[in-house]
């Protein structure tokens, strides 16, 4: 199933069908563009190309980019979408309309970046007493064995950077569909900044 | 932003069957709907005004009543469309916007003034 490329507006709360108050992001979707289609006997793979996201002047971009887009007008984002889409046409425009008998939808985006944080924010450890004595607070303790094998796992979690990478909400219900204001609202949060890109699909593991 | 703010506007439209007509300390009977299965009946909550809170579709308001020698606030969304109306039953005279203290008071020192206007200002 091909997904859309919008962009995350904000959060909100609608009353729902039952009156009851339900939190909402809203998620703005102009109609995206099929620019072309990947093939297995020229590219390897199966794929759809996809435009969406704030239309561009055609300074904005490299040349190489604006190329892509051909006779239509130039979009902030393109994407790959593998496998069969069957009913799907190049040059097809998709709107939110696309969801329109979909119960439950998948949202990929790049989450908030944190920063350098510790292991307890980072990896949920629980850390040590802060008070009776205790010098041992928010350390990550100990990462490893002893002579053998005298060295530290790859992959041991530690503190670092947090955030700021791709991440997939599932089974988020979709409360509304606006096709005039070519909006989306998703119940519950989903990751990143207002403003920033996201990729609304139908969900993976939930049908109906 | 914009669109975010035309569909709470929506919203407040539609559903803002209720004026907010009442203010704080001043005792209210809401009746609200009550879902029971298939069938819908109106329960009437009477109780008194403590606070307001919030704006726009999130705006709430908290009623305060004793019930059973139990104190009881139930916090109701303002633009809820289960909100049938809200009857003012006694005007209350508070100098506060949040009557929180009302909670540690029992009997004769919970009660609020009840808001008794003027000729001159009833008149008009």
């Amino acid at each position: 199933m091909v997904g859309l490329i919008g962009k995350k507006l904000g959060m909100t709360q609608v009353f729902d069908d039952a009156g009851l108050v339900t939190p909402v992001t809203v998620i703005e979707i102009h109609p995206n563009v099929v620019l072309g289609e990947r093939t297995v006997d020229k590219d390897g793979y199966q794929a759809l190309v996809i435009a969406g996201g704030d239309e561009l002047s055609e300074k904005r971009v490299l040349k190489p980019v604006r190329g892509q887009f051909g006779k239509n007008t130039v979009r902030k984002h393109i994407r790959e979408f593998r496998g069969e889409h069957e009913g799907v046409e190049v040059g097809s425009e998709l709107t939110v309309a696309m969801f329109s008998d979909t119960g439950y939808v998948d949202v990929v985006a790049t989450s908030k970046g944190k920063g350098f944080q510790g292991v307890m924010k980072r990896h949920n450890f629980g850390g040590g007493r802060a008070t009776h004595g205790s010098k041992f607070h928010r350390a990550n303790g100990s990462t490893g064995m002893a002579a053998t094998p005298s060295r530290v796992h790859k992959g041991t979690k530690m503190a670092g950077r947090m955030g700021h990478e791709r991440c997939t909400t599932q089974n988020l219900r979709v409360v509304r569909i606006d096709e005039e204001k070519q909006v989306v609202l998703v119940k519950g949060a989903v990751p990143g900044p207002k403003g920033s890109m996201v990729i609304v699909s139908q969900a993976k593991k939930r049908n109906g | 932003m914009d669109i975010i703010k035309a569909i709470e506007a929506e919203q407040t439209a539609r559903l803002n069957q209720i004026e907010e007509n009442f203010r704080i300390g001043d005792t209210v009977k809401v009746h609200f709907t009550i879902v029971e299965g298939k069938t819908e009946r109106i329960q009437v909550y009477e109780g008194l005004v403590i606070a307001k809170n919030k704006s726009g579709v999130n705006r709430t308001f908290t009623v305060r009543k004793i019930s059973y020698g139990v104190g009881v606030e139930r916090v109701f969304p303002l633009h809820s469309p289960r909100i049938a109306k809200v009857e003012v039953s006694r005007r209350g005279c508070v100098r506060r916007a949040k009557l929180y203290y009302i909670r540690g008071r029992v009997g004769k020192a919970a009660k609020v003034p009840e808001l008794v206007r003027k000729k001159s200002a009833t008149k008009k």
